[in-house]
């Protein structure tokens, strides 16, 4: 995997977060404001009021205006909401179950059977963790080939018990490193892809903020796959793609916006099938209204689901992605 | 995917091909990027890089790394492995082996096919098939104009070639990617034509093998590339189900979305002798985890000792081993004649289908979400 992710940003939301300054200074300002407010009794409320008016003003203007470079540092800001705040958030219960059963626990992925608004399902995620410890076990979200087998035993534990399948996708990539190759990253990933389209059970897959390449499909083959609203998902990341194309880390914007990795781009392409609105200025302002929005659309796609017959489920499943945004009448069809 | 290649190893024959121009039309301009298709080959800059750089394998392995400005041009070239000067002839007769230590270069498409397969059995399909810049990705030549030279230089329409054919008299579908087309990256038509490959597998029940040589998804159609990988895999679903048959080589070098899709799910998983095979490549894994690299990493040999393929064969073994293979693969086929239940179910839910779009109830659900999506 090319181009992980950065590592060192920043609680503010890290370097790529700059286009956001000025929001932040109202913001600062507003907390100032309605410290002084609370503490000296002062009515000033109207100039709490105008401050409001303006920051919204602002969030509105940059976010209706946002580039996808920015975009991708929106999916990445360090305090967007994780599995683990979905895990904990969004769902009546959860409980985790670990291992591969043939290597170890990949901290990385995470799995288990939740219950989302009273309906039983397994929960498949990326982990990326939130303090800087986290971070650092879970390999940032990069999963290793016993993350993805511990995926799939749990997903056909699933398919057993006749229990849907809902994935969350949150990784820069899955990881590139020594022990990985040698067990095999690229079978695991196509094992998962391969076996996920076997599956006998309706599978909901929502990327909820990174989509990185084949790590992120080693768990992204489904029924419906929906985006968060600023969420990415790409065949590579754009430092990646810079580096490649044009060896120049300052064209990552360029490299963002060529490879249309935006969920309005690849809805426009067909690629994906819903988007989950999040509040304005991203899931990490308002994260409750983003968990209400996100619990009632996978609730939604899951009840239509499971009026499906399951041959066709199964079916159509394939036919999805073997059709996947081709141009009609393009290629042959093989009967 | 992972475009972290050896160029220098993988694409001797463009070489030549590229002197042979050349000197035919020594007026012509080198295009500067005609000759380095993404995202595998790459340029001088990072060639230079890498004269930098320690090799990041030790021991014998790591000799492959010799650029290829080192071979002189010509008749004679250098074999990357064991520096032997090998006259090219010699080379060509050999299967592009190096007749002293066995090197494997890379085959180009049209050459495995033809040595491959039984002589005058080669029927192509879907070789009309071209690519499409849907992304209008911006590059510093636009993609498409890229593909245009592509095609014009090698003469086919796209990376991968497949068709029909008969190994030792055992008939088979055969799909190859070619490396000399853009790395071999896998775009929309390379993951259409081998699920079209899949389906002629399928329906006309013949086992179906398949040679990779590949840089992995290619970068220029962004994730309409990404989801060939799951195009592929849904195509060999739908195979397995019908009691299909599939092996695929591995040869040099297979990375990325290509390794990470329909080549590592295929019933049998052969390679090429010293083939390097992987997810990311290893400049890539150096680079992140800022250490060296254990010698013969990737390699074939090296994925045989850890586990992960099947076996590995030499070039001149390719066709007797496989037809035995296959013999093992389809020796119960007599026995199941008609189409499995899965084919059968099918079957019938298509004539469900097209009686319920005779009916008006045809809309297809994902069109009107997306519809809503979009507005």
């Amino acid at each position: 995997m090319v181009g992980m992710a950065d590592e060192t940003r920043k609680p503010d939301g890290g370097p790529g977060m700059a286009f956001e300054r000025e929001i932040h200074d109202l913001e600062d300002q507003l907390r100032e404001l309605e410290d002084l407010s609370k503490r000296t009794q002062l009515d000033i409320s109207s100039e709490i009021d105008s401050l409001k008016a303006k920051l919204a003003d602002k969030l509105q203007a940059t976010y209706d205006d946002l580039s996808a470079w920015e975009q991708v540092n929106v999916a990445r800001h360090s305090e967007r909401p994780v599995t683990g705040d979905y895990i904990a958030n969004v769902f009546d219960d959860f409980i985790e179950l670990h291992g591969d059963k043939a290597f170890g626990d990949d901290p990385a992925i995470v799995t288990g059977f939740a219950t989302l608004a009273g309906r039983r399902l397994m929960l498949v995620g990326h982990r990326k963790g939130r303090t800087t410890k986290d971070r650092l076990q879970c390999n940032f979200g990069c999963a290793h080939p016993e993350g993805y087998r511990k995926a799939m035993r749990k997903m056909r534990l699933a398919e057993k018990l006749g229990i849907p399948i809902l994935t969350l996708i949150n990784t820069p990539g899955a990881y590139p490193g020594i022990g990985a190759e040698e067990r095999g990253q690229a079978a695991a990933i196509a094992e998962n892809i391969l076996g996920m389209f076997h599956l006998r059970t309706p599978i909901v897959v929502v990327v909820i903020g990174e989509g990185g390449s084949g790590g992120a499909l080693g768990i992204g083959v489904g029924d419906r796959v929906l985006m968060m609203q600023y969420a990415y998902y790409s065949v590579i990341s754009p430092e990646g793609c810079a580096a490649i194309l044009w060896k120049d880390g300052e064209r990552t914007p360029d490299a963002a916006e060529a490879l249309r990795l935006t969920a309005p781009d690849l809805s426009g392409l067909g690629l994906i099938d819903d988007v989950i609105t999040e509040p304005l200025g991203g899931a990490h302002r308002d994260p409750e209204i983003a968990y209400a929005n996100f619990r009632e659309t996978i609730a939604r796609h899951f009840d239509e689901l499971s009026a499906v017959p399951i041959d066709e489920l199964v079916r159509d499943r394939r036919a999805k992605f073997r059709e996947v945004a081709s141009i009609e009448g393009r290629f042959p069809v093989i009967a | 995917m992972s475009p972290e290649l050896e160029p220098d190893v993988a694409d001797e024959s463009k070489k030549k091909k590229k002197k042979k121009a050349e000197a035919k039309d020594p007026q012509a301009p080198a295009p500067p990027t005609l000759d380095v298709p993404a995202p595998a080959l790459e340029s001088k800059d990072k060639e230079k890089e890498k004269e930098k750089e320690p090799p990041a394998s030790g021991g014998r392995l790591s000799r492959l790394r010799f650029k290829k400005k080192d071979m002189p041009g010509g008749l004679w070239l250098k074999c990357p492995d064991c520096a032997r000067m090998i006259y090219r002839k010699e080379l060509e007769e050999k299967g592009h082996v190096c007749p002293s230590c066995a090197f494997h270069f890379t085959l180009p498409g049209r050459e495995r096919v033809s040595s491959f397969l039984d002589p005058g059995t080669w029927e192509e399909m879907f070789a009309d098939l071209t690519g499409l810049d849907r992304l209008e990705f911006k590059d510093s030549i636009p993609y498409a104009e890229k593909l245009e030279r592509t095609v014009k230089k090698t003469g086919q329409n796209e990376a991968l070639i497949c068709g029909t054919g008969r190994v030792d008299g055992r008939p088979i579908v055969l799909a190859v990617l070619d490396f000399k087309f853009m790395g071999g990256s896998m775009g929309e038509v390379v993951g259409e034509k081998i699920s079209l490959a899949c389906d002629i597998a399928r329906t006309r029940r013949m086992p179906l093998v398949i040679f990779t040589s590949s840089g992995g998804a290619r970068m220029h159609e962004g994730m309409l590339s990404l989801m060939q990988m799951a195009k592929t895999c849904a195509a060999l679903a739908t195979l397995n189900d019908a009691g299909g048959f599939s092996i695929c080589v591995m040869t040099n070098p297979t990375t990325g979305g290509v390794t990470a899709s329909f080549a590592s799910v295929c019933d049998l998983t052969l390679a090429e002798p010293s083939a390097l095979i992987g997810f990311a490549g290893p400049r890539v894994i150096a680079s992140t985890i800022r250490q060296e690299l254990p010698p013969g990493f990737q390699r074939a040999e090296f994925l045989l000792e850890k586990g992960q393929i099947d076996c590995i064969v030499k070039r001149d073994d390719l066709r007797e081993t496989i037809s035995t293979l296959i013999d093992y693969g389809t020796a119960a086929w007599e026995k199941y004649p008609a189409a499995r239940e899965s084919d059968r179910a099918e079957t019938e839910l298509d004539e469900r289908r097209t009686e319920a779009e005779a009916n008006g109830n045809g809309s297809h659900e994902r069109g009107a979400v997306d519809a809503e999506v979009t507005e």
